[in-house]
């Protein structure tokens, strides 16, 4: 049977962490398609790469190892991908809804004619009856994902065309070892089969890549703002709450788009998804693509001037009124109530 | 010295940063009509970098393609205003429910019937599906290589293009021949505005169905003046395989569209005074999620 791949992700050497989630939720898909999980990992210097692959339970680890392959770039991995799926036509393909597995994805899809949906939050096996055709597909991948400004959650399918792709975000499924000992096997690809001259034509001139310095994935609790909060100079406050708590601060797109903080601080679909004990949104109106991305938190405070924002609906605490005078008075409380 | 010859494709989209409460009909479908129309934000990122290209290299010619109906010719206008030489509407009921790879399909055919181009810029994704597909996916049907994320076209020599790329933790910059895709990011320079001079000139431009609908006064204007003539394009002007098109020629389907209902948990409902806050801050303290 056609097994479920995923393209893995590599950073400083490194299996990226969304790739590390991607083999978790492909293992368990494989599973339940009674199929194997494969991967492929493209890069340089890839060497015991497989120890930190095969216990989340891969089956069959392909590796393209070239020093022209380091940093990714599109046309030879793109070759590469293309070609093995040729080959092994899974009928799942998995990648992370980075800027590598977002430039990656759409080229190979294109190449493959196959079906690819973009930054899907939920994926799950499912039948389909076409009525009109009058044919069931058994055993469909169900790739669910926000659309239209977050106003309805869609669920795709590719009846028809193999694989059926999909990307995911960093953080929306959740990483697990399946077995420390597990044993794949490895498949060495000769690169020179699977390139041409032409697949190089694009030159690294230069490249600084840095570690995030934001770390909201792993904060407890997080001070997010939104378009409510109205001001760059607004979102100090939220920064001198979250610092008085011990927290980070988040953001939604729209804080984001208008500038009042920037990119890497996005929390939701399009941005981090979080999980900390404690979530105060300020002025977030709370889409669902926002939602997406922080309604797993242990305990939700909305903080709006709206009492019908969709954020009150998964909030613990609704505070209706103003960020600029309630952010203060937390601040004031919380001093006077510790130590 | 010699202009280079550029596409920018670009998408009119619903707003939808501004989905009000009418946004959703009872039913639970997305009222379209009820969302203002505008020019994708990243595309006029994209528009920018053609236009500063134009700046740098005299002799530059911009194309504006669009594929949507009738209506999105306003979005060529809009690309005309600010500096675009000319504009393509691709408009057919036979696009109607096209997925990304149906849309990428239509648009190269368009592109290969054109010819004549050096760089294609778009931005990076439409705000209506945020999939940031179309690019990458006309880029390999064209056969050319694609440079996505774009921040700034930095230099354009001995045929090869120098573009600086923004990703999520830093920076490239790489150099490709031509011809390429360039997709733009909303981190690039904003569009320049309209220019009065511009809108003077085209402030008549239109396709063969708006000037059946237009006034007939105005009429003379375009035997006079054929850059007021705003391409309209179907399926009659490119060649296309029809199974590739529309609904059928998309392997994605959507299965199922939910309206999101949202079913309040019940929340504490509290107000700002300080007695409530001061409540609210003891309660977190307890229960140790603050502290």
């Amino acid at each position: 049977m056609n097994s479920v791949f995923v393209y893995i992700e590599i950073e400083d050497g490194q299996v990226a962490e969304v790739s590390m989630e991607l083999m978790t939720k492909g293992r368990a898909l494989a599973t339940e398609l009674k199929v194997k999980l494969e991967a492929i990992a493209i890069g340089y210097k890839l060497d015991g790469i497989e120890k930190d692959i095969f216990p989340y339970g891969v089956d069959v680890l392909h590796i393209a190892d070239d020093k022209r392959l380091a940093p990714y770039s599109t046309l030879p991995h793109n070759a590469i991908v293309v070609k093995l799926f040729q080959e092994e036509k899974p009928q799942i393909a998995l990648m992370g809804a980075s800027s590598v597995g977002r430039d990656l994805g759409p080229r190979v899809s294109s190449a493959l004619h196959s079906g690819l949906t973009a930054d899907c939050t939920s994926l799950v096996i499912g039948d389909h009856e076409d009525k009109k055709a009058d044919k069931v597909y058994e055993n469909l991948l169900y790739q669910i994902r926000p659309a239209f400004g977050g106003n309805i959650i869609a669920t795709i399918i590719n009846p028809d065309c193999r694989p059926q792709m999909a990307t995911v975000r960093e953080g929306v499924m959740k990483k697990e070892i399946l077995d420390p000992a597990y044993k794949g096997k490895i498949n060495k690809l000769d690169v020179s089969k699977y390139t041409t001259d032409l697949d190089f034509v694009v030159e690294m001139i230069e490249r600084h890549m840095e570690k995030s310095k934001v770390n909201i994935k792993g904060a407890g609790i997080i001070v997010a703002g939104g378009y409510g909060v109205g001001s760059k100079e607004n979102f100090d406050l939220l920064f001198e709450l979250a610092e008085v708590l011990g927290g980070e601060v988040g953001a939604s797109r729209a804080a984001v788009d208008s500038g009042y903080i920037s990119h890497d601080r996005q929390i939701g679909q399009t941005g981090t998804t979080v999980r900390p004990k404690l979530y105060i949104a300020c002025g977030i109106s709370g889409q669902i693509q926002h939602r997406a991305g922080m309604e797993e938190s242990a305990q939700i405070i909305a903080i709006n001037t709206d009492p019908e924002a969709p954020i009150n609906s998964i909030a613990d605490y609704v505070i209706t009124g103003d960020v600029a005078e309630i952010l203060p008075k937390m601040i004031k409380f919380y001093k006077a109530n510790t130590k | 010295m010699k202009g280079y010859k550029i596409i920018v494709l670009a998408k009119q989209v619903p707003d939808t940063r501004n989905v009000g409460k009418d946004a959703m009909k009872a039913d639970g479908t997305v009222n379209r009509a009820a969302l203002p129309a505008i020019f994708n934000p990243e595309d006029l990122n994209a528009l920018e970098q053609a236009l500063r290209i134009k700046d740098n290299f005299p002799g530059t010619t911009i194309t504006l393609l669009t594929m949507g109906p009738g209506r999105a010719a306003e979005i060529i206008r809009e690309g005309l205003f600010r500096g675009a030489d000319d504009g393509i509407l691709l408009t057919d009921r036979a696009f109607a429910g096209s997925d990304t790879l149906a849309t990428s399909y239509a648009i190269a055919q368009t592109l290969k019937k054109h010819g004549n181009y050096d760089i294609i810029i778009a931005g990076r994704q439409a705000i209506d599906g945020d999939t940031a597909q179309v690019g990458p996916q006309v880029a390999e049907k064209l056969g050319i290589p694609q440079i996505t994320y774009a921040e700034e076209i930095q230099a354009i020599e001995k045929g090869k293009v120098t573009v600086k790329r923004r990703l999520e933790r830093g920076i490239e910059v790489v150099k490709c021949p031509m011809p390429l895709v360039v997709t733009v990011n909303s981190s690039a320079p904003d569009c320049r505005a309209r220019n009065a001079k511009l809108i003077m000139k085209y402030k008549h431009a239109k396709t063969i169905s708006e000037m059946q609908e237009a006034n007939d006064d105005y009429l003379h204007l375009y035997s006079d003046r054929p850059y007021l003539t705003i391409k309209e394009w179907t399926v009659q002007n490119i060649e296309v395989d029809m199974n590739e098109l529309g609904l059928t020629g998309s392997p994605t389907k959507v299965k199922k569209v939910e309206n999101v209902v949202l079913q309040s948990k019940g929340a504490k409902v509290i107000t700002s005074s300080d007695e409530d806050m001061d409540q609210l801050m003891r309660e977190l303290i307890e229960s140790h999620t603050i502290g």
